[in-house]
């Protein structure tokens, strides 16, 4: 290697430390006191705290309910796996995603005259969308209700309350935070039963 | 519902386009300052100067900015090479990730290197923080800044100017263009809501009693660079669907603006400086009609209600919602898809193996164009070529001698461009062939029948695009995909970079003629015309065959 091609490597190495400092160290150091500072609540990842003081979730990430006394997420192709997300990655032609359209059917109670909300049997991109439609939510009301010996009209008034258009007039629809809602499920049981 | 779809798209790609204006306008100032010695420009120029040390100052020919380029190209893989593969030895790793396989390796240092972010790997799962801040964070900038500066070099020579110097255009891409964009966005990112933390994962316990890890770390600042710079590889491992990558629909948007916003300024500072605004305009014309005609199939397409479900008790009120997050309404998925692979960036709103057949057809196309935009600074290069074979074709058509600019076009400039442009064909064409006939690829599909084709198809569109998206359910960490797809990336960067720069250096050492009234004007719609038939022809129709095995038989056999 000539004299001149080792300067090359030489500049690009000065280089590499400038950017390194500057550009990573400085740059994620910057951000991150600024997050720390003005958001420290989402900038630690949305952790919402329960009764007993330990972390029972992200308001961000979706976790899983099975029990019939709450609000159920949309399926998740990882088990809602927080430390390894992922989506089902099937065609939207393909048998699976039909077998599992059919067992999630079923379990809502479907029938072809009171058809289940889409978003309730496919998979989120990564398996963690914290969100159902408020149509979804409304579906499983009466379940939710009975299971809990309520009357469904004050869940229904519940979900309608925690129901938000995520983009106002460039969304047609209105989404739910499944955690949140079940969250303010326990507590307004709570507070009636006292 | 339309008409949302339309403000929708209006808002994001015209929002974005009106901005790209007065960034251009900046990104001049600070690539190619008028007077590099005087005010702040000066102050730049002698502290970079005194950076990069003796080979800073004197301008390059080609082929030694090529080679600086190229040399600071080989120090950027071993560093990153250098932190995956010591990352278990490493600090700023609290949940412990250990050591990576080898093919691995070389693969995602091959991936960052060459700005395509393929990514075989899983972010949360396997990396460290310092592995995803010094190692990948880093070439995110660098590897984009090596990109806009070849652009300023080659629009510098098209200018009938010395090309300048690398070493001093990759600290101005790095310093002055994308570190103070990457910083607001970044900023703006925390305030929707995107973590930014060095604390480890987080372990919940659920309503329900049950145990969930939580997977975080200095998310926002990853992400942003991420998308301003083409790259495209996510911090998580289903990238932007990931929560705590875009949380809401204003990170959304916000993400998908940082996707273009500098392949469309680039365009502009391309024009400025070969004094040429009007001919940038045609250019940027030209690209959004073609941006414009995906949107619109993707769009359309995914409106489509989940096909397996036709038979079944569900809701068929909606789009097809599979791969989907709720809080970006209907059209942001398709749209993320069109606008993730018209430029080179590669990152995900939505899981690209679960879109309707010919909905991830549209994603494929502008992977095989690749410069409508296209990533930082290189989609403008590879609409270069497409430029000089289409005034050689218009040339040949009125029977004048082609000229671009002034400089006259011959065999020998056309014949680069289209060995550049052809290169893409062979790497996607014939590793598709390879491994869709092999063991390599067939045992690794998540999907059966041509859907499965398409997964082999779209990752080497995707590595020769040094796009980066992916059919994601294929099972590509394995040491054939890791090798092929490395090896691919890796030319795929370098031929179209290190050709045109050749291209600009045989024009430039010609005698520049003025242009006349017979020349083919590259402000005018006919021109326009030409370069768009050009970029069909070449681009799309080499692919076509191909794609009537995969995306379209799919949708021929199972769409009703």
């Amino acid at each position: 290697m000539g004299s001149g091609k080792m300067h090359l490597l030489v500049s690009s190495i000065r280089i590499a430390a400038a950017t390194m400092l500057i550009c990573v160290a400085g740059y994620a150091t910057a951000v991150w006191a600024l997050a720390q500072a003005i958001a420290p609540d989402t900038a630690n990842g949305s952790l919402i705290v329960g009764q007993g003081g330990a972390v029972v979730g992200s308001r961000q990430v979706a976790q899983a309910f099975t029990e019939p006394r709450y609000f159920w997420p949309r399926p998740s192709a990882v088990d809602y796996d927080g430390a390894g997300a992922g989506g089902s990655n099937k065609s939207p032609t393909s048998t699976e995603v039909a077998n599992r359209g059919r067992e999630l059917a079923e379990r809502y109670g479907a029938t072809l005259d009171n058809p289940v909300p889409a978003d309730l049997v496919s998979a989120s991109g990564a398996g963690l969308d914290p969100h159902i439609s408020e149509e979804g939510a409304l579906y499983q009301a009466g379940r939710v209700a009975a299971a809990r010996g309520l009357e469904t009209a004050p869940v229904e008034k519940l979900v309608r309350g925690a129901a938000v258009s995520p983009g106002g007039v460039l969304t047609p629809g209105r989404i739910v935070n499944v955690l949140e809602l079940n969250l303010a499920l326990d507590a307004m049981e709570r507070t009636s039963g006292r | 519902m339309l008409m949302q779809s339309l403000l929708f798209v209006a808002l994001v790609v015209g929002g974005t386009a009106l901005i790209s204006w007065p960034l251009g306008r900046y990104m001049k100032w600070a690539m190619d300052p008028a007077d590099p010695s005087a005010g702040l420009a000066g102050w730049n120029t002698r502290v970079m100067r005194i950076v990069a040390g003796s080979l800073a100052a004197p301008d390059q020919t080609w082929k030694r900015y090529m080679l600086a380029m190229l040399a600071f190209n080989v120090v950027m893989f071993l560093v990153t090479y250098a932190i995956l593969a010591l990352q278990q030895h490493l600090p700023l790793n609290p949940d412990g990730k250990g050591a990576l396989e080898g093919s691995l390796i070389f693969n995602t240092a091959a991936s960052f290197t060459s700005n395509t972010n393929l990514q075989h790997y899983s972010g949360e799962v396997s990396l460290s923080y310092l592995s995803q801040l010094a190692g990948l964070m880093w070439l995110q900038f660098v590897s984009a800044a090596t990109g806009i500066a070849a652009l300023a070099a080659l629009a510098r020579g098209l200018a009938g100017r010395p090309l300048g110097n690398f070493f001093m255009d990759v600290q101005r891409a790095s310093f002055l263009v994308l570190l103070p964009v990457a910083f607001i966005v970044a900023i703006l990112l925390v305030l929707g809501g995107v973590p930014m933390t060095f604390e480890g994962a987080v372990l919940a316990t659920t309503l329900e009693g049950v145990q969930q890890t939580i997977a975080r770390g200095p998310v926002a600042a990853f992400v942003s660079i991420k998308q301003l710079g083409t790259n495209g590889g996510g911090f998580f491992g289903p990238n932007s669907t990931h929560p705590l990558e875009n949380p809401g629909f204003w990170t959304n948007i916000l993400e998908m603006f940082a996707i273009i916003i500098i392949p469309m300024a680039c365009v502009w500072m391309f024009g400025r400086i070969v004094g040429r605004l009007r001919h940038a305009g045609v250019i940027s014309a030209v690209m959004l009609g073609f941006i414009a005609v995906k949107i619109t199939g993707a769009v359309y397409f995914e409106s489509a209600p989940t096909q397996a479900f036709a038979d079944l008790p569900i809701e068929r009120t909606v789009g097809n919602l599979e791969g989907k997050e709720l809080r970006f309404g209907a059209t942001g998925g398709p749209l993320w898809s069109i606008l993730t692979t018209s430029t080179s960036n590669g990152s995900v709103g939505s899981m690209h193996d679960s879109l309707n057949p010919m909905t991830g057809l549209m994603p494929m196309v502008g992977m095989w164009l690749n410069s409508t935009f296209g990533g930082v600074g290189v989609g403008m290069i590879n609409m270069f070529l497409y430029i000089v074979v289409g005034v050689f074709i218009a040339g040949m058509m009125i029977g004048r001698t082609p000229e671009y600019l002034g400089w006259r076009v011959e065999a020998r400039e056309v014949k680069l461009a289209l060995f550049a442009l052809l290169a893409h064909g062979l790497f996607i064409l014939g590793g598709t062939a390879i491994f869709a006939a092999t063991p390599w690829g067939a045992d690794t599909l998540n999907n059966v029948g041509p859907h499965g084709f398409s997964e082999i198809l779209y990752e080497f569109t995707s590595a020769s695009a040094n796009n980066g998206s992916g059919f994601e359910g294929l099972g590509d960490n394995t040491v054939p995909w890791n090798i092929a797809t490395g090896i691919v990336m890796l030319l795929a960067r370098f031929i179209p970079i290190i050709l045109p720069l050749a291209i600009v250096g045989s024009l430039s050492s010609k005698r520049r003629s003025a242009e006349s009234s017979g020349t083919l004007s590259v402000e005018s719609g006919v021109f326009a015309a030409m370069l768009a038939s050009t970029i069909f022809v070449v681009g799309a129709l080499t692919f076509f065959p191909a794609a009537t095995l995969g995306p379209i038989a799919e949708h021929v056999m199972f769409m009703n």
